[in-house]
Order: C-alpha cells, then sequence, then structure tokens
C-alpha cells in the first residue's frame, strides 16, 4: 500500500503553500453583497443544514458604523479570516479582508488555504449502520481468531440488543432524551401505564440491569439496601435523579452493560446458574441474562416509537432464545395464577406427579435456530 | 453532527487496555472495539468508496485485521482512534484504486485518490476536533450564521467565535496537505 496517511493531532498554523494561485483571492462563496437591499435585521432564521448552502440569506447588522471607521488593523484582518473563507462577515468586514488580501502575502496564502478547506466541509450523512453488521463483523473475526476469553452464549443477545440500543442513541440530541414514552404493563389484571421520558427508560434499565450486578458482587448503580425488586427500584431511581433525568443516565447504563458481559466471559461455566433475585421470584444468571436482553429490546422499541424511529426485531436465533425463556416461565405463571384463583382449576383431577393439562403454544413469525 | 460520543476524548488509558483485552483475546473487548469505531470505519470508508456494500466490507476488514493484529498498534504513535482511521482510510483508498484501476487515465486515478485521501482525513479531523470548534463551524458553514451570531449563540466574544472559526479550518486545512511520496507505508499490512 503506497498511500500514505496522516492524522494531525494540533493544528498546523503555517501549513505548506499551495502552488500555482494568483493572489488576488474571489470571495468564498456569493457574499452578500446586497446588504443595502435587506430590511433591518431581524432574527436570522436557522434553516436546517443543508448540503448546498444558499448564499444571500444572511442578514447583515446595521450599516451605521459603516463609512468613516478606520480601517482594521492586520491583526483583525487576520483574525477574520475564518469567518470570511465562510462568508460569515459582515459586508464591509469581507471588503476590507479582501483589500487586505491584495498586499499581505502571508495572509492571503492563508486565505487560499482556508477557503479549500471550506470545500472540504460535508454533512455528516448518518448512515445507519445496519444492526447484524456487528454480528458479520464479530463472527468474522472470531473466525479468523477464535476468542480465548468467549462470551457465553446466553449473554450474546444482551451483548447484541444493548450494543444495538445504544446505537439508536448515539445520535439523539436533548429533544429526543426528554421525549415522553409510556411504559405499559400488566398489574393486578389490568393494564398500568407510567410516563417517563427516553433518559427515563435508560434509567430504568440500569437500575433493574443492576440486579445482575449485584448477584455478580459488582456494585448496585443505586448503591447498597436499594432491594431487589425492579420497580420499586426504578420508582427510587427517578425519584432520586434530579427531574428530568438526562443524557447522562447513557454512560453508566452501558459500562454497567460491557461490566456484566466481561465479568460472566472471565466466569467459570457454573456462573449460568447463579441465581439473581428478582424480589417475588428469581431467576439463574443464564436466564436473567435473556430476560434482560428481552427487556432491553422492548424498550428500546419503546423508544424507538416514541422518537418515530424504525426498530428491527432481534436476530431469529436471539429471539428463539428470549421466547424460549418465556415458555419455560409459563407453567410457573400459571401456576401462580391459579393459587391466586385467577385461572380456572383442571377440570379432571389426575393423580400427583403427572400432567393436569396442556397448554398448546403456537410462536409465529420468522424465527431461527431450532 | 448532533450528539456526543464519549470516543473523541477517551484517555490513552482507554486504548492501552482495550490494546491488552484485544491481545488476550477477550470477545467483550472486541464488541467494545466495534461499538466505538464501527460508525467511524464505516463512514470513512463510504466516503472514499461511497458505496454502502463496499463500506460494509471494508469494516468487516478493518476489525478482521486489528483482532488479528492487536499489537500493531503503537499508543506512543497516538490514538487508537487515529490509528483505526488510518488503517480504514489505506484499506478502502486500496480498494478504490482496485476499483478504478483501467477506468480512466493514470492521472485520473490519482486525482480520484487524492481527492478520497482528503476528504476521508477532513472527515477525522472534523469528527476529531475539540467540541467547541466544531459547534462554531457548524452554526456558520450549516446553519449559515455569521460569526457575530454565532458568537451570540455560543453565549462567546466575538473575538473567540473569529478565532474558532479560523482555528477550525486551519485544522481542517492540513486535510489537503498531500503526503509525501516517499513517506513509509501504514504499519500494517493489507489484509486481502
Amino acid at each position: 500500500m503506497s498511500d500514505s496517511v496522516e492524522f494531525p493531532d494540533s493544528p498546523d498554523e503555517d501549513g505548506s503553500p499551495v502552488p500555482g494561485r494568483g493572489a488576488r483571492i474571489p470571495g468564498p462563496r456569493a457574499a452578500a453583497d446586497d446588504w443595502d437591499v435587506l430590511p433591518a435585521p431581524a432574527p436570522a432564521p436557522a434553516p436546517a443544514p443543508a448540503p448546498a448552502p444558499a448564499p444571500a440569506e444572511r442578514l447583515l447588522p446595521p450599516p451605521a458604523a459603516a463609512p468613516a471607521s478606520p480601517p482594521p488593523s492586520h491583526d483583525v484582518l487576520k483574525s477574520l479570516l475564518g469567518a470570511w473563507a465562510l462568508s460569515a462577515c459582515s459586508a464591509e468586514e469581507t471588503q476590507a479582508v479582501e483589500d487586505h488580501l491584495t498586499e499581505c502575502a502571508p495572509c492571503a496564502e492563508e486565505a487560499l488555504r482556508l477557503r479549500d478547506a471550506v470545500g472540504l466541509l460535508h454533512p455528516e450523512e448518518n448512515l445507519d449502520l445496519t444492526p447484524l453488521l456487528r454480528s458479520r463483523v464479530l463472527e468474522d473475526c472470531l473466525g479468523k481468531r477464535p476468542a480465548r476469553i468467549p462470551v457465553p452464549v446466553w449473554a450474546t443477545p444482551y451483548d447484541t440488543e444493548t450494543a444495538r440500543l445504544d446505537a439508536l442513541l448515539q445520535d439523539f440530541g436533548d429533544s429526543e432524551w426528554h421525549t415522553p414514552v409510556r411504559l405499559k404493563w400488566f398489574e393486578e389484571e389490568r393494564r398500568t401505564s407510567r410516563r417517563t421520558t427516553v433518559a427515563g427508560v435508560i434509567g430504568h434499565l440500569l437500575t433493574v440491569d443492576g440486579l445482575i450486578a449485584t448477584a455478580l458482587g459488582l456494585e448496585d448503580p443505586l448503591g447498597a439496601h436499594a432491594g431487589t425488586d425492579p420497580t420499586a427500584r426504578t420508582e427510587r431511581f427517578w425519584a432520586a435523579t434530579p427531574y428530568p433525568v438526562t443524557r447522562q443516565v447513557r454512560e453508566p447504563w452501558r459500562s454497567q452493560g460491557h461490566t456484566l458481559v466481561r465479568t460472566v466471559s472471565f466466569a467459570g461455566l457454573g456462573v449460568a446458574d447463579l441465581s439473581v433475585g428478582y424480589g417475588d421470584f428469581s431467576l439463574p444468571l443464564g436466564d436473567a441474562f435473556l430476560e434482560r436482553a428481552f427487556e432491553c429490546w422492548v424498550h428500546a422499541w419503546d423508544i424507538a416509537e416514541a422518537v418515530d424511529y424504525p426498530y428491527e426485531p432481534p436476530s431469529g436465533a436471539h429471539l428463539h432464545r428470549m421466547i424460549d425463556l418465556a415458555a419455560r416461565l409459563l407453567p410457573t405463571v400459571l401456576a401462580v395464577r391459579r393459587r391466586k384463583g385467577l385461572a380456572a382449576p383442571a377440570r379432571d383431577l389426575v393423580e400427583a406427579g403427572t400432567p393436569g393439562r396442556t397448554l398448546h403454544l403456537e410462536i409465529e413469525g420468522a424465527g431461527g435456530g431450532s | 453532527m448532533a450528539g456526543g460520543t464519549m470516543s473523541k476524548d477517551a484517555p490513552p488509558r482507554w486504548d492501552r487496555r482495550m490494546q491488552q483485552r484485544l491481545a488476550r483475546g477477550e470477545a467483550a473487548a472486541l464488541g467494545e472495539l466495534y461499538d466505538r469505531f464501527a460508525s467511524l470505519v464505516h463512514s470513512l470508508a463510504h466516503r472514499v468508496l461511497g458505496d454502502e456494500k463496499a463500506a460494509d466490507r471494508i469494516t468487516r476488514e478493518v476489525f478482521g485485521y486489528i483482532w488479528e493484529n492487536p499489537d500493531a498498534y503503537d499508543p506512543k504513535q497516538g490514538s487508537m482512534r487515529s490509528w483505526v482511521a488510518r488503517i480504514t482510510q489505506g484499506q478502502a483508498v486500496a480498494r478504490l484504486r482496485q476499483a478504478e484501476l483501467g477506468r480512466g487515465s493514470r492521472e485520473e486515478l490519482e486525482r480520484k485518490v487524492a481527492s478520497a485521501n482528503a476528504a476521508a482525513r477532513a472527515d477525522f479531523i472534523v469528527t476529531s476536533m475539540p467540541a467547541p470548534l466544531r459547534a462554531a463551524l457548524e452554526l456558520a458553514y450549516f446553519k449559515r450564521r455569521d460569526y457575530r451570531q454565532a458568537a451570540a449563540d455560543l453565549q462567546i466574544s466575538e473575538d473567540e467565535a473569529r478565532r474558532r472559526l479560523r482555528l477550525g479550518l486551519q485544522l481542517l486545512s492540513t486535510a489537503n496537505v498531500l503526503p509525501r511520496e516517499d513517506a513509509s507505508p501504514p504499519g500494517y499490512g493489507s489484509t486481502r
């Protein structure tokens, strides 16, 4: 490979001159020469970033100070070169700079360089990386060089889903972070919901993921004695955080997720059976990771819906594991409901130890694995 | 240019630690590496090649190379971020040469390569420059504010606004500096 590539780490005040150019430099892009026909200054519009700059939109300051003021000093003119190259100074200043460029070689040289640099500015394209690319890249890599410390298979859906949600959050501005989100669930046979914001949802994920952190002996993001009931923990977090929850919550959530995946990668095989308490019930760690992956997807979906972004379901193989967990939990859930009198008892009595009833569960859609 | 990434101001400690973890063969580190640099790699490759599929492919190659050669990174030479960018640009430009070979004259090819190189360097510079400079450039160029309005928006003096616009463009202009012909090739081999 013969192309050498340089990435400067510091400004280069005296970059090399550009050869073969004349000294008189025309304005960088259509300057607002028609300032005198523009109306009095008004709040300038702030149009969305557009790739093609439309000239003469800028409103100029009142022309009051223009006449009779002495020409600006060399230092002031030099300091204007950046603004000049971007057509971001007044008509008088533009004129003064351009007059100066005819008589000052160093400034003329810099002006050329800066004007050329403007041509390199480019709106960010914000191509959304397909989430599949991450799995493909990691697979490729691990195919070339197997990991000595792999991520356990039951932790992979969590790793993938948290990365996917994090990528969604990547370009969020403050308005997205504060977009209202309604969280819905069922309680006492009734649909319950709770209003929060995008940042509040990430806080919810942070606090409930914290149950796994605690089970692994890591620090609880809520501090000691925060309890294990997911809802109570979330309310506690929301109450303890200055309102509103801000984007600051992203980093602790993300780094806790990284720490969890890393910790179980280094732990022995038996770690999958470690018990994670959820208040009323507990799950083995392997299932808890799947549950957290599922929650991450569902809430990412809530967020995406709230800010009107598209969001895809997890990959077939990961969905398969999550649904498998749900199916495995069904008998326990039904037994609890029966004990509470919420489900009808079996019609015929059967001998103890034999299955009393059958639930036929059909799952449709694009799954994966077997 | 919306949204901040943590990666820009990452301390060198993160770089060294990441290198050690990759060298140790930690799959979790590979995932974190991807999360931090995938959009950089993909967007640079896309800027050079102008094609999404090709950018996907470069992304796979670049991460494959890093995963297989974490020791090729020398923290003394700069940040991991700039190393990753260098590898990406080298790989993407090599692919561009390959794709364009025989399509036009030698001069046309070199012109294309030079402008792709400058565009990729400029993108890297913009995404890496200090946030205050970037914000000033964004206001002046994309939002078409003059420097006085930019100063008001950013709550800085007009002098400071002029300084930031000039410094930002000075940084950016280094992207146009042609690499020396005799410069040694970047310290990594092609993954082809």
